[in-house]
């Protein structure tokens, strides 16, 4: 038993967030509200980031979830306006169909794979090279696709209503969509930390009644309950992680879980970061509705507290046992 | 990462298994807080010891297994998974005796644990007073000096089991000219002596568990200033951070509550209240990976710190959720005490919620622990 990441896990982690802070702060976010942001899909495939989960034989790095899953968690943190999710996803089931030309191109970012969310969107459709859907419990490509764009409360996000020709491959449907929301999961921690952090400093400058905010013991209760959550919410997406890379017979249930509590604690932090900021929070100008908005569409995605707590209770009432 | 036992941990795991299912008493004992059911908790107890399955995690010289904290979690798990009874010594082996590993010298830890271990000698803590509840600092009780030791005067409250038991531990005033955190001295009293008065208090669940104790010139042998006088607080915030952080609830405890749950709705089903079910299960496992991801941290050289805090609010709100979740599907049924004719698990979980509603207030309140986390860990100015 030992539920932590490794030295080399840490030290990725480590710096993929200090190229992040110079290369991505809260102007290039709001710069993507605009005009969507290429670069930054090319700049990660130099760090290797977009072929972290492609087999070596497709000039990836082989690795796995517990080694995407702070890197993940890293650009939620900064919100940064890219679709990581999809990619980390996707690769592993390019790789099982043997689409290994594609997957190469997805790892240098010359190409992108979009995955539709089941019932939902598929992000930058219109830019993809291939739209992988899940029907029926089966993947597939979606082929001769007619797009329909829409737009979303997070400008950052292209989502298209997509549909065409179901062409089926043999890849494991659930193991593509548990990638997906472990992905998800990862970020909106990532998210969350970050709103958190902006809340706590702001609570530290902003003064009223001679004091700062922040030593009122009713604004320090609402982040300390941010906190909790936040701090609970990871070790169920760590622990996910692992059980996605060790194919555990309760894989499913654990990405469920950690989907359940990083959507909650990203939701909750983001009432309550918002609270803690006052009017401020609530203009456009002022960065947190950014991380809010992040937090509120991928906690809806890719299964949302209800979906995903359902799957845990189907098997914790059919008598499954865990532990 | 690797979150499976390994070989020796599961052999671990099945010995104590095994043990458990072999001797854990087929029918439940009385109450460990009522009088009657407190003596016979002490014999099952002994039994524990006997067998060395009382305190795994100590060394073998005091009647432990020497267990990892991973073994020890273990333990837990097994012990409560087999319906075990509730520990009446665990105020003295989950929260004086990690104090005294840490400050006692090499005499207080050969007289004082190996009879806690055998259940010779049980132990209750005595942090409150009536002017000294979550602010602890505020206490009044003190300490003369005297030849040999200290007489120690004031009055002590909530001592929970302290009707029954054989000694208190506690904060004394030793200097009185100090104020506040200063002059305090970490003193453990021998209740059957002269000048110790003990009235039980009835509890909200009709248990006399809670007790007053007055002391009116009671002597402490200087043998029994744990950590050195006038460094009692130093020596008291390790205890409450183990209280909170670890030991005082194991995720055992809650995974079996989170089970029996499911197979009460099972018997009971109502749609409505299945996703609750379901995340109350899903609350006891999420605890249990903080707990072993605590673990590791502390295995690794880390130290539990104001994280205790987080956790003691989370087990403490769990808890009450679950056993709150337990009496909506209990519906009418919920307020028949055991012995109802009618009663469902002879009344438990009554008794649970009961119980699980002193959770924010024990082992410092929940507004205190946020303040805490407030200060410690975020940062925030006073």
């Amino acid at each position: 038993m030992r539920f932590s990441f490794t030295e080399e896990q840490r030290q990725m982690r480590d710096a993929l967030r200090s190229s992040l802070t110079e290369s991505c702060p809260s102007g290039r976010v709001r710069a993507a509200w605009k005009t969507p942001d290429a670069a930054l899909r090319t700049e990660l495939a130099e760090q290797g980031i977009l072929a972290i989960n492609l087999p070596e034989d497709a000039g990836g790095l082989g690795l796995g979830a517990q080694d995407w899953v702070l890197l993940a968690e890293e650009l939620g943190l900064v919100a940064a306006p890219v679709n990581l999710i999809e990619t980390l996803a996707t690769n592993p089931t390019l790789a099982a169909i043997g689409a290994l030309d594609l997957a190469s191109q997805v790892g240098t970012g010359a190409e992108y794979v979009a995955l539709e969310e089941p019932g939902g969107y598929a992000l930058d459709a219109d830019k993809a090279a291939g739209i992988l859907a899940v029907r029926d419990g089966r993947v597939g490509w979606l082929r001769d696709a007619t797009l329909v764009a829409q737009t979303s409360v997070d400008g950052t996000r292209r989502p298209f209503k997509v549909d065409g020709r179901f062409e089926a491959v043999d890849a494991d449907a659930t193991e593509l969509l548990d990638r997906a929301a472990l992905a998800a999961a990862a970020e909106l921690v990532g998210l969350s930390r970050r709103m958190l952090d902006l809340a706590v400093e702001y609570s530290k400058s902003r003064r009223q009644f001679g004091k700062p905010i922040g030593s009122f013991q009713a604004v320090q209760h609402h982040l300390v309950d941010a906190l909790q959550r936040i701090a609970f919410a990871a070790p169920a997406v760590y622990r996910a992680a692992w059980s996605v890379d060790t194919n555990h017979p309760n894989r499913s249930v654990h990405v469920s879980m950690a989907k359940v509590y990083a959507s909650e604690a990203a939701l909750f932090t983001g009432r309550k970061a918002l609270q803690v900021h006052g009017a401020i929070g609530y203009t456009f100008e002022y960065d947190l509705h950014m991380w809010m908005k992040r937090a509120w569409t991928l906690s809806s995605a890719w299964g949302d507290v209800r979906h995903h707590t359902d799957r845990v209770g189907q098997f914790v009432m059919s008598g499954g046992q865990d532990a | 990462m690797d979150l499976e036992f390994s070989d020796s941990e599961k052999r671990f795991r099945d010995d104590a298994r095994a043990w458990l299912e072999a001797n854990v008493p087929r029918t439940p004992l009385k109450s460990g807080d009522s009088r009657e059911g407190f003596a016979e908790h002490v014999v099952w107890e002994k039994k524990l010891h006997a067998a060395r399955w009382s305190v795994v995690s100590w060394p073998a010289k005091y009647g432990g297994r020497d267990a990892s904290l991973v073994e020890w979690l273990i333990f837990e798990e097994e012990y409560y998974r087999s319906g075990a009874p509730i520990r009446v010594t665990q105020n003295g082996i989950f929260l004086l005796a990690p104090t005294i590993f840490e400050f006692g010298t090499e005499e207080q830890k050969e007289r004082i644990l190996p009879a806690m271990s055998s259940a010779e000698r049980l132990w209750a803590q005595a942090w409150s007073e009536p002017e000294a509840g979550s602010d602890l600092a505020s206490v009044r009780s003190h300490a003369e000096r005297v030849e040999g030791g200290w007489k120690v005067y004031g009055q002590k409250t909530w001592t929970t089991r302290g009707a029954f038991c054989d000694g208190i531990y506690g904060l004394f005033r030793t200097d009185p000219n100090s104020e506040r955190h200063k002059g305090l001295t970490y003193l453990l009293v021998d209740l059957n002596q002269p000048g110790v008065t003990v009235r039980p208090v009835e509890r909200i669940d009709g248990d006399e568990s809670f007790a007053e104790v007055f002391l009116d010139g009671a002597f402490v042998p200087d043998a029994n200033v744990l950590g050195g006088v006038n460094q009692g607080w130093k020596v008291a915030m390790s205890t409450t951070s183990s209280e909170r952080g670890l030991s005082l609830r194991s995720p055992g405890r809650f995974m079996k509550a989170a089970d029996r749950l499911v197979d009460l709705y099972q018997r009971r089903p109502d749609p409505g209240l299945r996703d609750r079910v379901t995340r109350a299960w899903m609350d006891a496992q999420l605890y249990r990976l903080y707990t072993f991801q605590t673990v590791t941290r502390m295995i690794e050289g880390g130290e539990i710190g104001a994280d205790s805090s987080l956790n003691k609010i989370f087990w403490s709100e769990m808890d009450i959720r679950l056993t709150e979740t337990a009496l909506e599907l209990l519906g009418p049924d919920a307020e028949l005490l055991g012995g109802s004719p009618h009663a469902v698990d002879d009344g438990d979980w009554m008794l649970d919620f009961e119980f699980a509603l002193a959770g924010p207030i024990y082992a410092g309140t929940n507004e205190v622990q946020r303040n805490i986390v407030a200060g410690r860990v975020l940062d925030l100015p006073r």
